[in-house]
């Protein structure tokens, strides 16, 4: 928004979507989300091989992994499977646990931290406290026990991901939202006889929503690479499914050796969690109206 | 070192004693946005000579603190700068001072007081060694010697116990106190300048007081020149003797203060000062006919906050905010509840509105408060609303200005959607601001229009009682005045009771049928306008008055006693409590409480 449309009369709300499309980098995180998603949707029919196949040609004569080239475009692992296979299909796994994952642990997060900051009290410090020991305790060790219990599969390892990774979030929106319950315009609401959810979903939720997008497209590649952790330790998502964290430590070893199998897969998740971050950075910024006018 | 530079000060003043000790010449600072320049304050000049006090007085906006700012080197760079003109101390030109060189003038030769001197300490410095500091990072003196001249320094601005001040941390001293505090740091260093900006405006009136006296007796003592920049008419009449008025970064006008008061030339210093709320002219509000009912009775009503201490956390000690208050408001009826900070009248606020729990009997139109169930709280809350000092606190930054004021509607179910807006438009247009403005957000107001929007979600239920806390002492004047005419129609139109809640006794005076004087959480004295102001009784009133600064450069002062110490403060341990007054009526509802206060700290300083 611009003086000059200000000036010409009343303030004619944009909408939020149109405002996001005039964000070049936002466009670019977009259209790389949209890649990676359909690729994973359609990898099937994508796919030059079957990602779990192990091909006689896919390994050189001395038995090491062949490095990108026409029939395999970005080289093939240690077990000759297609490299180019096995990121499409793992970018599903991937994008399922950085998605799915990390929005459960936000939505935990997020009710834990709201709840125990508007309320305090011995809710809050009930909350808090369980929070507190949650942080303190190995969150690794925890995963590893939860997918010890249950069989690990992928929509377990999302639960088991979202279960340790509530915990930063509920931190940050306690000490945002018992900030936000102290400010006038609460006590203001509170007079005019707003009861507590509307106070919470009206006028304290939207002031969390900027933090909550930026908390949430960080702990994308924390997500990513935690899966990729878990499986490396057997309890994740189960070979010979690919993930891009698997595919990393799979073939970790032979670094020196097949540079391009960690190098791709990991600039898969650098690029993915870029990506969020463009868009969550964009969304925060046109999602906030006291923004409107100062651009 | 101090001799040498007085010499040197006094080599350049002494043979000619009306050289200027500073100089602005056709000053400019520019703001660059988008592109393009823009002048927030253009070709101001003025000097200023050794021991003189020139006032800038303007509202916000007229570029004032900028001013200062730019005397100072401290523009925030690089949106802000000084496109062109002169600042000239002792030969040299500020404005082409290099950082280093502009950095040993600062604090040194030129130094400055901010209106909130919390904000300008280190809270995690003592107040000792932010003295000593300031004063070594400008003079190569030991520690010793530096902390010496730190406890003369507090002597000098007259703090009670300034040994003890100086192993203390900001946060255990008042406002008052930590603005001595800023003084002294500001005067250690004997400069040739101080910049004042809104010094005073923080205070409580009998805290301006002191703090205005003491700036006075220092000026005098040492030669200081003064500058000045303040809001207040009261301010700049007793204290400048010439006086520039700003408006949107020009100097409108330019005089000796008695010129400026008694005869101003140009029509914006007219409506400036014609808009400053003076006492003793309290034109008539209309009172409360005497047949009317209360709209709201208070009864004994007490409000005590736990402090825990101990390793248990047991409640150790009690906060007595409001201890025993009575009174009535009555329909259509301007009371006003006056006092300084910390006399607990905010809290009757929030009692009313039952944003904190009390003791005592609270009735609003009829329903007593307390115990109610929700549904009846809800119901209870359409007859009281409230008004808060800052809108923009207020106001939730995230909602349209017309969602704001449509949810008292919504929340009670009032209307459809569409008839919700067009009352929002109504009441919108009822306190001056347009229908087209409904959509925009709080940011896009000026201070004036958001307490405006803040005044029609008031209005929204149709209540009966309108609680106004200090709801016009953010405003600059010629806003305050327009809003205060505002409430003074919608009283007359809607027969709204106010409870006006300020510590601004002009104001209270040009507005109230009834006033209560508080102190210490206790009501000290209660009576009409007429009463009140007419024939104050009890000693606490009489100072509040005398504190009061008069817009009226040729009103001499009779010497008032100064004060020293602080308001004791109202915390008690548990099972102990403040000693309860005992208010006598003298007649027509003049109630003024018996005995003098016995932690009133009326003491007569040591000069």
């Amino acid at each position: 928004m611009t003086d000059a449309t200000l000036a010409e009369g009343p303030a004619r709300p944009q909408s939020a979507l149109r405002r996001l499309m005039r964000r070049k980098l936002a466009l670019l995180g977009f259209a790389i989300i949209a890649i990676v998603t359909l690729g994973a949707i359609f990898a099937p029919w994508i796919a030059p091989f079957e990602p779990q196949e192990q091909m006689f040609d896919g390994l050189t004569l001395e038995g090491s992994p062949m490095p990108p080239g026409e029939k395999f475009w970005l080289g093939t692992d240690l077990l000759g499977r297609d490299l180019f296979s096995r990121i499409l299909y793992g970018a599903r796994t991937s994008l399922i646990i950085g998605v799915v994952a990390n929005g459960l642990a936000l939505i935990i997060g997020t009710l834990i931290g709201v709840t125990a900051g508007y309320f305090r009290g011995w809710i809050g410090a009930v909350l808090m406290r369980f929070t507190d020991l949650m942080m303190a305790f190995p969150a690794l060790l925890l995963a590893i026990c939860l997918a010890a219990i249950f069989t690990p599969s992928l929509w377990i390892v999302a639960m088991v991901i979202a279960l340790v990774n509530w915990v930063q979030t509920a931190r940050v929106v306690f000490t945002e939202t018992s900030a936000l319950a102290e400010r006038e315009f609460v006590a203001a609401e509170r007079t005019l006889g707003a009861g507590t959810l509307r106070i919470l979903f009206r006028h304290i939720l939207p002031h969390l929503v900027p933090m909550i997008i930026v908390w949430g497209t960080l702990g994308i590649s924390t997500t990513v690479l935690l899966e990729a952790t878990l499986s490396y330790l057997g309890v994740g998502v189960q070979p010979p499914t690919p993930s891009w964290g698997n595919i990393i430590f799979e073939n970790q070893t032979y670094f020196q050796a097949a540079p391009w199998l960690v190098f791709i897969p990991g600039a898969a998740i650098l690029l993915l969690a870029l990506s969020f971050n463009l868009v969550g950075d964009a969304l925060r910024d046109v999602l906030d109206p006291t923004q409107r006018g100062r651009e | 070192m101090i001799e040498m530079k007085q010499t040197q000060a006094g080599a350049v003043t002494a043979p000619e004693p009306a050289q200027p000790v500073l100089s602005v010449e056709g000053l400019t600072i520019s703001v660059r946005s988008e592109g393009r320049e823009r002048a927030l304050v253009s070709d101001l000049s003025f000097t200023l000579a050794r021991g003189e006090t020139i006032a800038i007085a303007g509202e916000s906006g007229s570029g004032k603190s900028l001013t200062s700012l730019a005397i100072m080197g401290l523009l925030p760079p690089p949106a802000l700068r000084v496109s062109s003109g002169a600042i000239r101390f002792q030969g040299e030109d500020l404005t082409r001072l290099p950082e280093s060189r502009m950095r040993a003038m600062r604090g040194n030769r030129i130094a400055m007081i901010f209106q909130e001197p919390m904000t300008s300490l280190n809270p995690v410095l003592s107040i000792g060694l932010q003295l000593s500091e300031a004063i070594r990072a400008h003079e190569p003196v030991s520690k010793r010697e530096a902390r010496a001249r730190a406890l003369e320094a507090l002597r000098r601005v007259r703090i009670s116990e300034p040994e003890r001040r100086m192993t203390q941390y900001p946060h255990e001293l008042s406002g008052g106190m930590r603005q001595r505090v800023m003084i002294a740091m500001a005067l250690a260093l004997r400069p040739d300048v101080l910049i004042a900006d809104e010094p005073t405006t923080a205070l409580d009136v009998t805290v301006q007081r002191e703090v205005l006296d003491l700036l006075r007796d220092l000026q005098s003592e040492m030669g200081t020149a003064i500058i000045l920049i303040t809001h207040d008419m009261g301010v700049v009449a007793e204290m400048a003797e010439r006086v520039i008025v700003m408006k949107q970064g020009q100097a409108v006008e330019t005089g000796a203060v008695s010129q400026i008061f008694t005869a101003p030339r140009e029509a914006y210093t007219q409506d400036l000062l014609a808009a400053v709320p003076r006492m003793g002219d309290g034109s008539g509000a209309a009172g409360a006919s005497p047949d009317a009912k209360p709209v709201a009775r208070l009864r004994d009503v007490k409000v005590h906050f736990d402090i825990r201490g101990g390793i248990l956390s047991q409640v150790t000690h009690r906060v007595h905010a409001v201890e025993g208050v009575s009174f009535d408001i009555m329909e259509g009826e301007t009371f006003s509840l006056v006092g300084e900070s910390g006399c607990g009248k905010s809290t009757i606020a929030k009692a009313l509105t039952g944003l904190v729990p009390h003791q005592g009997r609270i009735e609003v139109a009829g329903h007593t408060m307390g115990g109610l169930s929700g549904a009846k709280m809800k119901e209870m809350r359409r007859d009281v609303q409230i008004v808060f000092q800052d809108p923009m606190a207020a106001l939730d930054p995230r909602m349209r200005v017309g969602d704001l004021v449509a949810e008292p509607l919504v929340i009670h179910g009032i209307g459809t959607p569409e008839e919700q807006r067009e009352k929002v438009a109504g009441l919108f247009e009822r306190v001056g601001l347009t229908r087209d403005q409904l959509d925009r957000y709080p940011h896009e107001f000026s201070g004036g229009q958001r307490q405006r929007i803040c005044i029609a979600r008031a209005l929204a239920l149709q209540p009966k009682l309108i609680i106004a806390d200090e709801s016009v002492s953010a405003l600059d004047v010629s806003v305050q005045a327009r809003v205060l005419d505002l409430l003074e129609a919608l009283k007359r139109e809607f027969g709204i009771a106010y409870l006006f809640i300020s510590h601004d006794m002009a104001v209270v005076e040009n507005i109230s049928d009834r006033i209560a004087v508080m102190y210490m959480g206790q009501i000290v004295e209660m009576g009409t306008r007429a009463q009140i102001f007419g024939s104050p009784q009890h000693p606490y009133t009489k100072r509040l008055m005398a504190a009061v600064p008069i817009p009226d450069p040729d009103k001499v002062r009779e010497p008032t006693p100064r004060l020293s110490g602080e308001v004791p403060s109202p915390v008690y341990k548990l099972g102990t409590g403040p000693q309860r007054l005992m208010l006598r009526n003298l007649g027509d509802g003049h109630l003024v409480a018996d005995s003098d206060l016995p932690a009133m700290p009326i003491e007569t300083a040591a000069e």
